[in-house]
C-alpha cells in the first residue's frame, strides 16, 4: 500500500507543475526564436559575422524547448492527467497507450505543436546540412524560416495552448475522436504534416532569393533535395489519408473531393510544379522568378490547408475547430506572409535574368506546358473549394460544390501531363528534334497503344474511348521510364545510373500505376446496397457474399458487432470477412470498420450497414478492381522522390568548378 | 514563319486553349453548385424543383420508418417553423439518429401527398456533438436564440 501512496504523491505534485513547465518552455522556445529571426538577418545586413552565426544556436535551442514541451504533453496523456484541458478533451483513462500517444495530435492544440516542432525540425536539418552555404544565405533561410515559427508559436500560445489547465479535474476524459483511433491515422497527419512544413523551406530559399539577390544553378541545386523531400512527406501523407478513408469511412472510395482533401493537394500541385521548374533552373537557368513565385505558391498554399482546415470555416467532416478568434489571427497571419512575401517578389523579382534561351520544342519548353497543366489544375482545385466561402462570405446563398465539377474539370487537365511525362527523359534541353524523339520512342508508343488496348478488353467490361486513351497514355508512361533506365543500365552499366535518374523513372512509372488504378476502379468498380438475413447471400460482379450473422465482442475501449460475409465464386470459398461496427464507450461514437479481401488486381469490400428487423442488416458491398494500384503508384511517386534526393551532385554543393562535379551533373542530366 | 511570327502564333494557341480550358470550367462549376435549403425555406417553395440540392435540419423524434423487406427508409426532417418528408434507399451513416442534425443531397418531387425529397446521399458528422454550421446556421430563430432541442444547445460549437 505505501508504494502505491507514493506514485499517487508523485503523479499528483508532477501534475501540479509538469504542465505549467511545458507552457514554459513554450515561452522560452518562443523567445529564442525571435532571436532566430531578428539577429541574424541583422547580422547579414550590417555585415556582422557573429551576428549571423547566431542563427543556428538559436534554432537548436528552439528545437530543444519545443521537444521538451512535446514530450511533456505527451507524459500527460500517459497518465491521464485530466487537469490538462486539452488532454480531457481527447482521451480517456480506457485509451489504448499508443493511442493516448497519438492523441496528442488528434485535435486542434496538440496538431498545432507537433507543427511547430516540425517546423524546428526541419529548421535544424536546415542549420546542420547547410555548412557549405554561404554564410549569409544559411542565415538568411534560418531567419526567415524563424519569422515562420513565430506566427505559429503566437497562435498557439495567444489562442490555442494545449497547456491550458481546467479546474476542478475531471475524474474521466472525454474521448479521441474514434476516427483518429486507427493505425493508418496515426501516421497520416505527421506525414503530411512534414510535406506542409517541409515547403517552409523552399519558401525560405526563395526569399533569401529575394533579399540577396542570388538566384544561379547553385541557389537551385541547393533548394532541390528539400523541396523533394517536402514533397516526398506530402506524397506520402495524402497516400495514407486516402487509404485510410477507404478503410474506415466504409464508403469504398479513396478521393471524395472533400475541402480538407483539397486543401493537401492544392500544395501538392504547386509543389509537383516547383519540383519540376526547379530543374529547369538548375539545368538552364531560366524560369528563375517563376521557380521563385512557385516556391512562394505552395507554401502559401500549405498555410491556406491550415487556415481552412483549422479555422472550421469549412463544410466538412475533418474540421474540428470553430473558433473565430483563430480564424482571424490565421488569416492574419496568412496575409502578412502571402502579401509580405508578394510585394518583396514584385520589388526584387525583376532583378534576376534569365542566364540562358529557352527553345519551345526542348525539354524546358515541355517542363513549362507541364507547369501550366498542374497550375490550372491547382486553380481550378482552388475555385471548386474556395468558391463556396467566398459565396457565403456575400451571401450569395450557401452552396457547395459537387464532386462531378472536379472529375469533369480535372481529366482534361491531367491526361495531357501523363503525354507530357513519356517525353521526359527523351527529349533534350535547349532543342529537342521530332524526328530523334520519335526514333527513340515509336516502340515505346506502339507497345503502350496495344496494352491501352488490351487491358480493358482483358477487364472483359464494356469500353470506352476514354479508358482506352487513359490507360494507353499510363502505359506511355510507364514504358518510356523503363526505356530511359534500360538504355543508360545497358549501355554504361546499371551501377553508373545516376540517383537523380532513377528516382525520377521511378516516379513517372509510379504516375503511369496511379493514372492505370484510378481509371480502372472509376470505369471497372461495382457495388451495391442489400438488405441480408443470416443465411442469406447477394451476387456481385461473379462474386457471391454470404451473410453468416453476426457476433459480439468487447475491445479495450469499444463494444463491437462483427459480422461474417463468407465470399465466394463458383463453388470454391475465397475468404471470410468480418466487417465491423464499433461503438466507443466513452462518448457512445459510432465507427466502422470494413472488411476487405485486398488483391493487386481487385478488392473485394463489404461494410456492415445498420440492423434492420428481424436479424437483418444492411451490407454494402464493393467490387473494386485495380485499387490497390492507386496506393501502390503514389507509394512509388514518393520512393522517386527519396531516391532523387541522393543524387550524389547534392552532396557536395557548391564546388561546381571542379571537374569531377562538372561530370556528374552532364550524367544524371535532370 | 520569322521567329517573331511563330511566337505569335504559339501565344495565340496558348490562350485560345487557355480561354477554352476556363469555358469547360465555368461551365462543370454552374451545373455542380449545389444550394442549401432548410425544410421550411423548401415549404415556403424557395427550392428549385428538378434541381439537385441540400437539405439540413434536424431528423424528427419518432418518423424513421424502415421497409420491411428492402433498404427503403422514410424520415421527416425539421427546423424550427417547418418539416418536410425525405425518403432514401441505402445504408444510413453511423450518425443518423432521431434528433440529430444531417444534411441529406437529393431533388424534391411533388406528388399528390404534397412536398417530398428524394434523397440519394445522406451525411451525418462523425462526432455526435459537432453540428454542420449551415444546419446550425438554419436553426435559429429571428432573433437569434436556437431552437434545438435541449441538450443540443451548444452543438453548433464546440470547443476542439
Amino acid at each position: 500500500m505505501p508504494a502505491i501512496e507514493r506514485i499517487e504523491v508523485t503523479q499528483s505534485v508532477t501534475s501540479l507543475f509538469l504542465p505549467e513547465l511545458g507552457h514554459f518552455a513554450l515561452c522560452l522556445a518562443l523567445s529564442l526564436t525571435v532571436l532566430q529571426a531578428v539577429v541574424p538577418m541583422l547580422g547579414v545586413v550590417t555585415g556582422r559575422v557573429l551576428w549571423s552565426e547566431l542563427a543556428r544556436p538559436a534554432a537548436i535551442g528552439q528545437f530543444s524547448f519545443l521537444l521538451i514541451a512535446y514530450l511533456i504533453l505527451t507524459w500527460c496523456f500517459i497518465v491521464s492527467d485530466f487537469s490538462v484541458s486539452y488532454v480531457a478533451h481527447n482521451s480517456n483513462t480506457q485509451l489504448p497507450l499508443a493511442y493516448r500517444i497519438s492523441a496528442v495530435w488528434g485535435a486542434h492544440e496538440g496538431s498545432l505543436l507537433l507543427w511547430v516542432l516540425m517546423l524546428a525540425s526541419w529548421t535544424m536539418a536546415v542549420a546542420f546540412f547547410s555548412k557549405s552555404l554561404p554564410r549569409d544565405l544559411t542565415a538568411t533561410v534560418l531567419s526567415v524560416m524563424g519569422m515562420v515559427s513565430i506566427g505559429f508559436l503566437l497562435f498557439m500560445l495567444l489562442t490555442s495552448n494545449p497547456f491550458d489547465r481546467q479546474f476542478p479535474v475531471p475524474a474521466e476524459g472525454r474521448d479521441l475522436n474514434p476516427l483518429l483511433q486507427d493505425p493508418g491515422l496515426i501516421i497520416h497527419p505527421p506525414m503530411l504534416y512534414m510535406g506542409y512544413v517541409g515547403f517552409s523551406v523552399a519558401f525560405a530559399f526563395a526569399i533569401a532569393a529575394l533579399i540577396g539577390g542570388r538566384l544561379d544553378t547553385a541557389w537551385a541545386r541547393w533548394t532541390r533535395p528539400w523541396t523533394t523531400s517536402a514533397w516526398m512527406f506530402l506524397t506520402l501523407g495524402i497516400m495514407l489519408g486516402s487509404w485510410w478513408a477507404y478503410h474506415e469511412l466504409g464508403w469504398g472510395g479513396w478521393w471524395f473531393w472533400d475541402p480538407v482533401e483539397n486543401a493537401s493537394f492544392m500544395p501538392w500541385l504547386v509543389g509537383t510544379a516547383l519540383v519540376h521548374s526547379l530543374a529547369v533552373t538548375e539545368k538552364r537557368g531560366i524560369f528563375k522568378s517563376w521557380t521563385v513565385l512557385l516556391a512562394i505558391t505552395a507554401f502559401s498554399m500549405s498555410l491556406l490547408g491550415t487556415f481552412l482546415v483549422r479555422s472550421g470555416v469549412l463544410v466538412s467532416v475533418h474540421a474540428f475547430a470553430t473558433d473565430p478568434e483563430r480564424g482571424v489571427f490565421i488569416l492574419g497571419f496568412f496575409a502578412i506572409v502571402v502579401g509580405g512575401s508578394l510585394g518583396l517578389y514584385a520589388w526584387r523579382a525583376p532583378r534576376f535574368r534569365a542566364s540562358g534561351k529557352a527553345g519551345f520544342f526542348s525539354r524546358e519548353g515541355f517542363l513549362l506546358l507541364n507547369n501550366i497543366f498542374l497550375v490550372v489544375a491547382a486553380a481550378a482545385v482552388f475555385v471548386g473549394t474556395l468558391y463556396p466561402l467566398l459565396a457565403d462570405a456575400m451571401s450569395l446563398g450557401k452552396l457547395s460544390v459537387g464532386p462531378p465539377y472536379f472529375n469533369t474539370v480535372f481529366v482534361p487537365l491531367t491526361l495531357p501531363l501523363v503525354l507530357l511525362v513519356g517525353c521526359a527523359a527523351a527529349l533534350n534541353w535547349k532543342r529537342g528534334r521530332v524526328d530523334t524523339l520519335w526514333q527513340r520512342l515509336r516502340w515505346v508508343a506502339l507497345l503502350a497503344l496495344a496494352a491501352g488496348l488490351a487491358m480493358p478488353w482483358l477487364m472483359l467490361g464494356k469500353t470506352t474511348f476514354l479508358v482506352i486513351a487513359a490507360v494507353s497514355m499510363a502505359f506511355w508512361a510507364m514504358f518510356s521510364a523503363s526505356e530511359e533506365i534500360i538504355r543508360r543500365g545497358s549501355r554504361r552499366g546499371w551501377l553508373k545510373i545516376p540517383a537523380a535518374i532513377w528516382g525520377m523513372s521511378l516516379a513517372h512509372f509510379g504516375l503511369g500505376i496511379f493514372v492505370i488504378g484510378v481509371t480502372l476502379v472509376s470505369a471497372y468498380s461495382a457495388e451495391n446496397d442489400v438488405r441480408l438475413a443470416p443465411g442469406e447471400s447477394a451476387e456481385l460482379s461473379g462474386f457471391e457474399f454470404r451473410f453468416e450473422g453476426i457476433t459480439q465482442y468487447a475491445g479495450p475501449n469499444y463494444d463491437s458487432t462483427v459480422g461474417k460475409v463468407t465470399v465466394s465464386r463458383g463453388n470454391k470459398a475465397l475468404a471470410v470477412l468480418e466487417p465491423e461496427k464499433r461503438i466507443y464507450r466513452a462518448m457512445g461514437n459510432a465507427m466502422t470498420e470494413a472488411g476487405v479481401l485486398p488483391r493487386l488486381h481487385r478488392d473485394l469490400y463489404v461494410s456492415l450497414g445498420e440492423p434492420l428487423s428481424g436479424q437483418a442488416w444492411s451490407l454494402r458491398l464493393y467490387y473494386r478492381p485495380f485499387m490497390r494500384f492507386v496506393w501502390l503508384g503514389a507509394l512509388l511517386m514518393a520512393l522517386g522522390g527519396f531516391l532523387a534526393m541522393f543524387d550524389r551532385r547534392y552532396r557536395k554543393p557548391g564546388k561546381l568548378d571542379s571537374g569531377i562535379e562538372r561530370h556528374a551533373v552532364a550524367e544524371s542530366d535532370v | 514563319m520569322t521567329p517573331r511570327r511563330r511566337r505569335m502564333l504559339f501565344i495565340g494557341c496558348l490562350l485560345l486553349g487557355l480561354a477554352a480550358a476556363t469555358a469547360l470550367m465555368l461551365k462543370a462549376f454552374e451545373q455542380n453548385l449545389l444550394y442549401f435549403y432548410s425544410p421550411s425555406q423548401v415549404m415556403a417553395g424557395e427550392a428549385p424543383e428538378g434541381q439537385r440540392f441540400r437539405l439540413g435540419g434536424l431528423v424528427k423524434y419518432g418518423s424513421v420508418k424502415r421497409a420491411e423487406d428492402s433498404l427503403d427508409v422514410q424520415f421527416v426532417l425539421a427546423d424550427c417553423e417547418d418539416s418536410l418528408p425525405v425518403t432514401y434507399r441505402g445504408i444510413l451513416p453511423d450518425l443518423f439518429r432521431e434528433g440529430q442534425g444531417i444534411v441529406a443531397y437529393g431533388q424534391l418531387s411533388t406528388g399528390q401527398n404534397g412536398r417530398l425529397f428524394v434523397a440519394d446521399e445522406v451525411l451525418a458528422k462523425h462526432d455526435e456533438n459537432y453540428m454542420s454550421p449551415e444546419v446550425a446556421e438554419s436553426l435559429k430563430k429571428p432573433d437569434g436564440a436556437s431552437c434545438m432541442p435541449p441538450g443540443m444547445l451548444n452543438a453548433g460549437n464546440r470547443e476542439n
